[in-house]
């Protein structure tokens, strides 16, 4: 399974229930709004951090370009994927769990 | 690999079938088949040939529908929210039809994965 | 309809889905409109799992009026759901299982037990509705 998050996390609980609810392993890959979670240096910074060590962490590289967020402002070990990538991640990894 | 999409949003509001016209035209080009793309709640709204947006903005009804013809991708619209939201044939845009719920139950089994894009 | 159906072949096959929902009713469409998906489902005598988590508990709580909003209490139609559950479990013939799961965590969060609920439910903790969730062949969200 690999798990989808879309809205941010300064403002909705999806990231949260998110890692709330997958197993250790599954990925999460942040799109749309969720790409707020990606930057170093925020008030989730540790969060995501802390819920890295369990899951692989992706980010939607066109999401973050569309915000104004560059490649360096991401955290260290999230790894940037394209629309490509995304279609990647889903064939691997099986059922898509997406957190509205 | 085939691929069914569920689309819960309308082009205007939220990004969801920016994301899933994204992700539904990579999966294509890397060979991978989209059975069906299901629209329910407002996604509904992408399927009205009567919207009109800016000149400088994209028009996802017109390239969800060139996406169908190009690509035989199945495009449906649940009848029931289509209804409620004022969606029939008379404004139906091209490559889109009209159908019940039963066809995203089918394309979730028939499918290998169903991606869900939505609010 | 359209003049051109289109149609999967699924006869035989059974498969796992999940309906998880997450919003509270009323203040959005998304609790109605995943209703209508699962009794859809059970036509085709597919797995259901219906799991309630974060404001989605609120969807099956006890007492709903909304007479004073003008809308439709949709909230007697998880008793359909609930009747479904109970055929599948009884006919023995029928390869159908569902389950309607309540996440413990976001029910005691939200002040909620059992007894506020309108069916049945079972009341699991997150780790455990992970490995659940985790089983899943379609997850559908809304």
């Amino acid at each position: 399974m690999i798990h989808t998050v879309n809205k941010s996390p300064f403002e909705r609980n999806s990231l949260d229930s998110c890692i709330r609810l997958s197993v250790k392993g599954a990925p999460i890959l942040l799109i749309e709004d969720g790409v707020l979670a990606a930057t170093r240096g925020t008030s989730v910074s540790d969060k995501v951090a802390a819920a890295m060590d369990d899951h692989p962490m992706f980010v939607l590289g066109p999401d973050l370009k569309a915000r104004g967020l560059a490649e360096d402002d991401v955290a260290d070990g999230i790894t940037i994927v394209d629309y490509s990538g995304f279609v990647d991640l889903v064939v691997e990894h099986g059922t898509v769990q997406s957190w509205l | 690999m085939k691929f069914g999409i569920l689309v819960n949003e309308g082009p205007f509001t939220h990004q969801a079938s920016d994301s899933a016209y994204q992700f539904v035209k990579a999966a294509i080009e890397k060979g991978h088949q989209v059975m069906r793309v299901f629209f329910y709640y407002d996604g509904v709204n992408n399927a009205n040939k009567l919207s009109a947006p800016q000149s400088d903005d994209r028009n996802l009804v017109k390239l969800w529908g060139e996406l169908a013809a190009e690509h035989n991708v199945d495009l449906v619209v649940c009848i029931a929210a289509a209804l409620r939201r004022g969606i029939v044939e008379d404004n139906l845009a091209d490559g889109f039809r009209i159908s019940g719920l039963g066809q995203l139950t089918e394309v979730g089994i028939a499918a290998d994965r169903l991606v869900v894009f939505g609010d | 309809m359209s003049d051109t159906e289109i149609e999967f072949d699924t006869a035989g096959i059974t498969r796992k889905f999940m309906y998880v929902n997450r919003k509270a009713p009323y203040g959005t469409i998304y609790a109605l409109e995943v209703l209508e998906a699962v009794l859809i489902s059970a036509a085709f005598e597919q797995h259901a799992c219906i799991v309630f988590i974060d404001d989605g508990v609120y969807q099956i709580k006890k007492g709903q009026d909304t007479a004073a909003v003008n809308m439709k209490n949709f909230s007697k139609t998880y008793g359909i759901i609930a009747m479904e559950k109970e055929d599948a479990d009884e006919d023995e013939d029928m390869d159908m299982v569902w389950r309607i799961i309540v996440e413990k965590e976001s029910m005691e969060a939200r002040g909620l037990s059992r007894d506020d609920f309108v069916i049945d439910v079972e009341v699991i903790p997150s780790d455990e509705l992970a490995i659940i969730m985790a089983e899943q062949e379609i997850v559908i969200s809304g």
